[in-house]
């Protein structure tokens, strides 16, 4: 894969503040060239400020930001070399399609036979090159956003940023466009950053996610990593679906659930935990299965919703205890149908794949 | 789509007191002003073309309207060179100082024209403010002459209507959206290539409204012309007053009121033209490249300017 337009951005130590408000704290970040990374995090956990600061419209509080080990946090926007596609697209409404990709080169004075070079092979490599004459508002959403990511490579920029660029379209288009935009800066082999708050787009198209939260960042990881192994309790609970069960650790390090079941943990999954202290422990709904209540060692609970959603279902049943879990398992025409309120034994399929955390002060 | 007459009328009755003001106070003073003009002498026995005759081949009118004309094109052109400024400082600005700023702005419509006027000759004047502090600073050793100047003139009208440059103006700069500077400046534009690429551009509508307000209300401002001028510089409301009150010559009067209307009318005409003139030429060759057969109709939509959401391209390829 080429790699030809990626530069390394390096984040250390980043904190900033709105007035009274901590934004960001302590962020620290390496991003390998041509990396494709995606910021996730809840509304106001501070990931436009982060992309600000990065392209250079906002000047951090402290820490620092390297492109290439440069250091760049004094450099203006219009100097520091990093493209951004905004969340609105931003294509200047009064200019042409051809106008607005050549906007950034012309300003870097670059000579018009250059400019007209540059934006036709920009033009053909988001296939928008036959709408060079249109105006921003006679195009579609997606043609829009295509129109803002030729517009930022123009200037082969040493990063590119990308702040919640799907959410203005429509379901249907926004997955085309994901792997279209995929595809299309993969290739260009662009160092990327997408800020998001859809866990699925961010586990879709990075190949490592930011999580982050008030502010901090609560991992980095491999969208495989975070689903299989997330370092705390907030990322178990933002991505994906997480059944959380209370416990206590045993004197011999194992868990005893409050559904009265006990597990037997390696020890890196209890490491942590004191004896008598109590836990939450996470099960993904794909790691539970459904069993015959005979079978030695069963959860037993009580059925209390069946969701078919085409080629899955969702089980929802209730444990001794109250606490309710959800079961995800492939159906099949033959699969007998449970009914609510049916008694079942629940087993867990896979017990090195369980998250164990410190349960949070009640 | 179509509605019945009588519904039509029942929606234009509320509009009817002012159609009925504007009717008394403008177009018949008009009419009267019109018919006046064709009388041959100020006795009114005669009628015909002889006003408009004197005004072709005197040149001193002539040249009066010229320099009345261009000291609205010029006072509307420095309010706009100095509301772009106020207008951007005013972008930038919390709401705290908005709020000042819009205070400070709207100060002098809320003060008669007079005493603005009369505040100018108390600083230009020859013992006025700037001469007293020059003298005293030891920078000029004699007053010099600001008042009854053009410069002098050009710099009363200009504070005392830069209010109708201001609002508008900054009307359009809280609609821009403020992440198009952004993206400019992000793509490598320097701050000055900004302002004049994509600032300057998508204000123009605000900057071409106030540029008319402040010209036509400058070059028939009769009150500041008047006194700041002291007599020295003649002024189409002056000379018209002059004509009609000193020389009792009220048919000439009333025709050198008409030329000078339409003459302010043909300048608003023209430069709101060019405000708009771009827009609808292209919406038409737009409109003609996507159906061919129609470009009859494109030529009809250029007229009335369609907003280019409602022309039927631009939908999805997929
Ligand atoms: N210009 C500003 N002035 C004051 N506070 C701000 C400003 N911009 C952001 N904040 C605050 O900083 C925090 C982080 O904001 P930020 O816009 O970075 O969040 P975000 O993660 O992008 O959220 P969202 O997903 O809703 O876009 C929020 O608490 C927000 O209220
Ligand atoms: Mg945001």
């Amino acid at each position: 894969m080429e790699r030809a337009h990626g530069h390394r951005l390096t984040l250390t130590g980043i904190e900033h503040h709105f007035g009274a408000t901590r934004a960001l704290e302590a962020i620290s970040l390496d991003v390998a060239p041509g990396e494709f990374v995606a910021l996730l995090g809840p509304s106001g956990c501070g990931k436009t400020t982060l992309l600000q600061i990065i392209g250079g419209f906002i000047v951090p509080d402290a820490g620092a930001v390297q492109l290439d080990g440069r250091h760049v946090e004094a450099v203006p926007a219009n100097r520091r070399g990093v493209g951004m596609v905004f969340q609105s697209y931003a294509l200047f409404p009064h200019l042409s399609v051809f106008e607005n990709v050549a906007y950034g080169l012309k300003a870097r004075g670059e000579r018009r036979e250059r400019v007209a070079a540059k934006v036709a092979e920009m033009l053909a490599l988001v296939q928008m090159q036959h709408f060079a004459d249109r105006r921003p508002a006679e195009l579609s959403g997606g043609q829009q956003q295509r129109v803002a990511l030729a517009r930022a490579l123009a200037v082969e920029p040493a990063v590119i940023l990308l702040d919640e660029p799907f959410s203005a379209l429509d379901k249907n288009l926004r997955l085309d466009m994901q792997i279209e935009i995929k595809r299309l800066l993969n290739g260009y082999g662009v160092t990327s950053i997408m800020v998001t708050h859809d866990q699925e787009e961010a586990l879709s198209m990075a190949d490592r996610v930011v999580v982050m939260n008030h502010g901090r960042i609560e991992q980095i990881d491999t969208p495989e990593a975070l689903y299989d192994r997330p370092a705390s309790l907030f990322v178990n609970q933002f991505i994906g679906h997480a059944n959380l069960i209370g416990g206590t650790i045993s004197s011999t390090g194992d868990i005893r659930l409050s559904a009265g079941y006990d597990l037997v943990l390696s020890p890196r999954q209890s490491a942590a935990a004191q004896p008598g202290s109590r836990v939450l422990v996470s099960l993904r709904p794909e790691n539970l299965k459904l069993v015959p209540t005979a079978t030695p060692g069963a959860l037993q609970a009580r059925l209390t919703a069946v969701l078919p959603l085409g080629g899955t279902e969702v089980i929802e049943a209730e444990l001794a205890s109250g606490e309710t879990v959800k079961i995800h398992r492939s159906r099949t025409a033959q699969s007998d149908r449970p009914r609510p309120g049916a008694a079942v034994g629940l087993a867990i399929t896979d017990l090195s794949s369980i998250g164990v955390f410190p349960a949070p002060p009640t | 789509m179509t509605k019945s007459k009588s519904g039509t009328l029942r929606d234009l009755l509320p509009a009817l007191p002012l159609a009925a003001l504007f009717l008394v106070g403008f177009v018949l003073p008009l009419t009267v002003l019109g018919a006046l003009s064709f009388f041959q002498s100020p006795e009114f026995t005669e009628l015909g073309f002889d006003q408009y005759r004197r005004f072709a081949d005197d040149g001193l009118a002539f040249s009066i309207l010229a320099d009345t004309l261009l000291i609205g094109a010029e006072v509307a052109t420095l309010s706009l060179c100095l509301a772009y400024p106020l207008g951007l400082v005013y972008l930038a600005a919390g709401p705290r100082l908005r709020t000042i700023l819009t205070f400070l702005i709207m100060l002098p419509l809320l003060t008669s024209t007079v005493v603005r006027t009369f505040a100018w000759i108390v600083i230009l004047g020859r013992e006025g403010i700037v001469n007293s502090i020059m003298q005293a600073l030891g920078i000029w050793d004699q007053p010099a002459r600001l008042i009854y100047t053009w410069g002098g003139l050009i710099l009363a009208l200009t504070q005392i209507q830069l209010p109708l440059m201001a609002l508008p103006l900054i009307n359009s700069l809280i609609r821009l959206d403020p992440t198009l500077p952004k993206a400019a400046e992000g793509l490598g534009a320097s701050r000055v290539r900004v302002f004049f690429t994509v600032i300057l551009p998508l204000t123009r509508p605000g900057a071409v409204a106030g540029w008319l307000l402040v010209f036509a209300a400058a070059s028939t401002a009769f009150i500041t012309q008047s006194l700041i001028g002291g007599g020295r510089i003649i002024l189409m409301p002056l000379y018209i007053y002059q004509q009609a009150v000193g020389e009792q010559a009220w048919p000439f009067a009333a025709a050198l009121s008409l030329i000078f209307t339409a003459a302010v009318i043909a300048v608003v005409v023209a430069v709101d033209r060019l405000g708009k003139d771009r827009t609808a030429a292209r919406t038409a060759r737009l409109k003609a490249e996507a159906a061919p057969a129609a470009s009859a109709d494109a030529g009809i939509a250029a007229m009335v300017s369609l907003k280019p959401e409602q022309a039927d391209i631009g939908r999805p390829n997929a």
